[in-house]
């Protein structure tokens, strides 16, 4: 135990806790939204994931900024910023998809139990896994270099950089993009819909396999923008990257309450935070150890997570 | 109905493959008996995929080289280098030991090339009779379990260890010390030599995970522990993401002094050429360019690649192998004979076993990464 070291560096450790957070929280969205429908993890998605990490590399790498070149200046950088951000989203929708049309679709068709559903999830992460191995290498690739950290203020004695500002602005942004989407407009009732009784939707003229395509597109978009944010922080990807992350993220999107896009955001601060927290206690050995055995304890006074399954019921 | 018929169908085929399958192997064997003491096989234990592969594919292209070598000069009766994937885990080495046992026209194995599949692979090996020369597991208790297959050309980290702590202390002078491993065999032995070496001078220490990438608390603890030095017990691919990471959070000039698992490009690789500038590795390996004869251009030559850390020691370690089953040693019990009284100048050192498979020459070199290059730097002594 070293409580010292904690409370003397609390709100560093909060700080780092809170970025590696909202990474999780945007990769969680996806097992939420596909849960929230389906009622089945896509074990694809950590895949779907690193889909965005190499997509953000291959954009930076086309528009001419490598790993060794100089910080371009700040416009470029919000361009380029924005474009890697549509590329990377564009490419993990893309592939979200091809594993709903491959590994999902056929079993629908055929009212596959569930367990066949998540053999066949676990089977489209390998072959996506070892494509990327196969293509791109089994050693880290490293990112064009677009944001050097800067500290640009201080709290409480922690050092808060730009890239960490831009990665829980962004990533609470786009919680909040996808929030009132599947509030508000027509598709996400559509969504809420399926959600809430498949059938009823059904007769009520809504189209279920669009709206099942439709939410492994959106888990596929976050997932894409949590990727280009994952390369900003730690500035490195390799083929296997999504395993840890999926991981994490799954668990994130537990703790909130899964089929819960408020308690996706929730989960994976909460777990962001704990996991650092944790590992400045009893030391970084520790910190898978700390993460579950923090799911393990909230799932014991609430069995649904902490906001409770609840995109099937009417508030979200 | 047609499931089972489809069944008993693929059942038949299955058999049938099988049936030839062993005529094969059978047909090999008695090739291997019949043409005298042609047709053996050295095999390569490592990493040839997975996240450390780097380290295993230096290792074996050095066999390789050697195996070629000796092919060129005895074309009539080649030995062929089989490579064994263990992907650096130890939960792999068990099956692929076995795996190495049952083909008897292996004779002997470069390897196990990590320390972590040593310990669990070479008591396989020690039941089976196998000759074993690893070019790179160096942890210090495989050399103490009586294993009488067990032997290595480099140093073990009972050397490696005190030699970083030397330099950190005599070299360096660093006064705070702060000791971080990856909780691998290798790495954590590693850690708690340099701990105890270096005494009051650790002002702290941690344990990550291999395969972590986000080391924002370790980076935070060593900070806080105002040290000058930071040690890593570990591999590349950790070590390059926690020095970068570090060095992002305004650690730039806290030094990393780290071990021959980090002697890799890989390291650069994750680390970024900035970042990894001046990170010092220990290695009881020579500089390939120190290495004798015309090793380092032939390899260069034959993979389009300057030589990396162990493919000299590979080389060696093959070449032991190779002058046993050119003297006529070609049972796995004669060329363990020819292991244990072998006494020859390799192309890195005198090649020269103790009674516990350590080697007699056991010089530890520092390399420092300079502009993305690992450039060597001084022998401890």
């Amino acid at each position: 135990m070293n409580i010292d070291f904690l409370i003397d560096n609390f709100a560093d450790l909060s700080v780092t806790g809170l970025a590696q957070g909202a990474i999780y929280a945007l990769v969680a969205l996806g097992y939420t939204l596909v849960y929230g429908v389906l009622r089945l993890i896509n074990f694809a998605h950590s895949e779907v994931f690193v889909t965005g990490t190499f997509a953000t590399i291959l954009t930076l790498r086309g528009i001419g900024i490598g790993p060794d070149d100089p910080v371009p200046s700040l416009l470029m950088v919000l361009l380029t910023l924005v474009l890697a951000s549509i590329v990377a989203a564009l490419s993990s929708g893309a592939v979200a998809l091809l594993v709903e049309r491959v590994a999902y679709r056929p079993l629908r068709r055929r009212n596959a139990p569930p367990l066949v559903f998540l053999i066949s999830a676990v089977g489209a992460s390998l072959v996506l896994m070892e494509i990327y191995a196969l293509f791109l290498g089994r050693d880290n690739v490293r990112v064009g270099n677009l944001i050097k950290p800067r500290t640009q203020f201080t709290v409480f004695g922690a050092d808060v950089t730009n890239r960490q500002i831009l990665i829980v602005v962004s990533a609470v942004l786009m919680m909040v993009v996808l929030d009132s989407f599947i509030s508000r407009t027509r598709l996400g009732r559509g969504v809420r819909a399926v959600s809430q009784n498949p059938d009823a939707a059904a007769l009520m003229g809504v189209n279920k396999d669009r709206v099942i395509a439709l939410t492994f597109l959106l888990g596929g978009l976050m997932a894409g923008v949590a990727a280009v944010l994952y390369d900003l922080n730690f500035g490195v990807t390799k083929f296997s990257a999504g395993f840890l992350i999926g991981l994490k993220a799954f668990t994130a999107a537990v703790l909130g309450g899964i089929g819960n896009l408020r308690g996706a955001l929730l989960g994976g601060l909460l777990l962001g935070l704990a996991e650092n927290w944790g590992q400045a206690l009893l030391g970084s050995a520790w910190r898978d150890v700390i993460a579950f055995v923090f799911l393990i304890v909230v799932l014991m006074f609430r069995p649904t997570g902490i906001l409770g399954e609840s995109l099937g019921r009417a508030r979200v | 109905m047609r499931t089972t018929r489809i069944f008993r169908s693929a059942a038949v085929l299955a058999v049938a493959v099988l049936a030839v399958a062993g005529c094969g192997g059978d047909d090999g064997a008695d090739s291997a008996k019949g043409g005298d003491t042609c047709g053996l096989s050295i095999a390569f234990f490592g990493a040839q995929t997975g996240d450390a592969a780097n380290l295993g594919i230096n290792i074996s292209n050095g066999a390789q080289l050697a195996v070629d070598q000796y092919n060129a000069k005895n074309a009539d009766c080649p030995v062929t280098l089989e490579k064994f994937d263990s992907q650096g885990s130890p939960d792999q080495a068990p099956a692929l030991a076995q795996r190495i046992i049952q083909k008897t026209t292996i004779v002997g194995v470069v390897g196990p090339t990590f320390s972590g599949e040593s310990k669990v692979a070479d008591p396989i090996f020690n039941e089976a009779g196998v000759p074993l020369v690893s070019a790179s597991a160096t942890g210090p208790a495989l050399s103490e379990q009586s294993w009488k297959v067990f032997h290595r050309v480099v140093g073990s980290d009972a050397v490696q260890g005190p030699a970083a702590a030397k330099y950190i202390r005599d070299t360096l002078k660093a006064e705070k010390v702060f000791v971080v491993d990856d909780a691998s065999e290798y790495g954590k032995e590693l850690a708690d030599i340099l701990k105890a070496e270096l005494g009051d001078a650790v002002v702290g220490s941690d344990t990550v995970q291999v395969k972590q990438t986000d080391f924002s608390a370790t980076v935070t603890r060593i900070k806080s522990s105002g040290a000058t030095v930071f040690y890593f017990g570990g591999y590349y691919p950790e070590a390059g993401l926690l020095r970068k990471q570090l060095t992002d959070a305004g650690g730039k000039d806290i030094l990393l002094v780290s071990d021959d698992g980090v002697r890799d490009a890989g390291y650069v690789e994750a680390a970024g050429a900035e970042a990894a500038e001046g990170t010092v590795v220990t290695c009881p390996c020579v500089p390939p360019d120190k290495a004798s004869g015309t090793f380092a251009a032939d390899y260069q030559k034959a993979f389009n690649t300057a030589p990396g850390t162990y493919s000299a020691e590979a080389y060696d370690a093959a070449t032991v192998f190779l002058d046993g089953i050119a003297a006529g040693k070609t049972t796995r019990a004669d060329l363990l004979t020819w292991v244990k009284s072998y006494n020859k100048q390799g192309i890195t050192k005198k090649v020269q076993f103790d009674p516990k498979g350590d080697v007699a020459d056991k010089t530890v070199w520092t390399y420092v990464f300079k502009n993305g290059e690992i450039v060597p730097d001084q022998p401890v002594q």
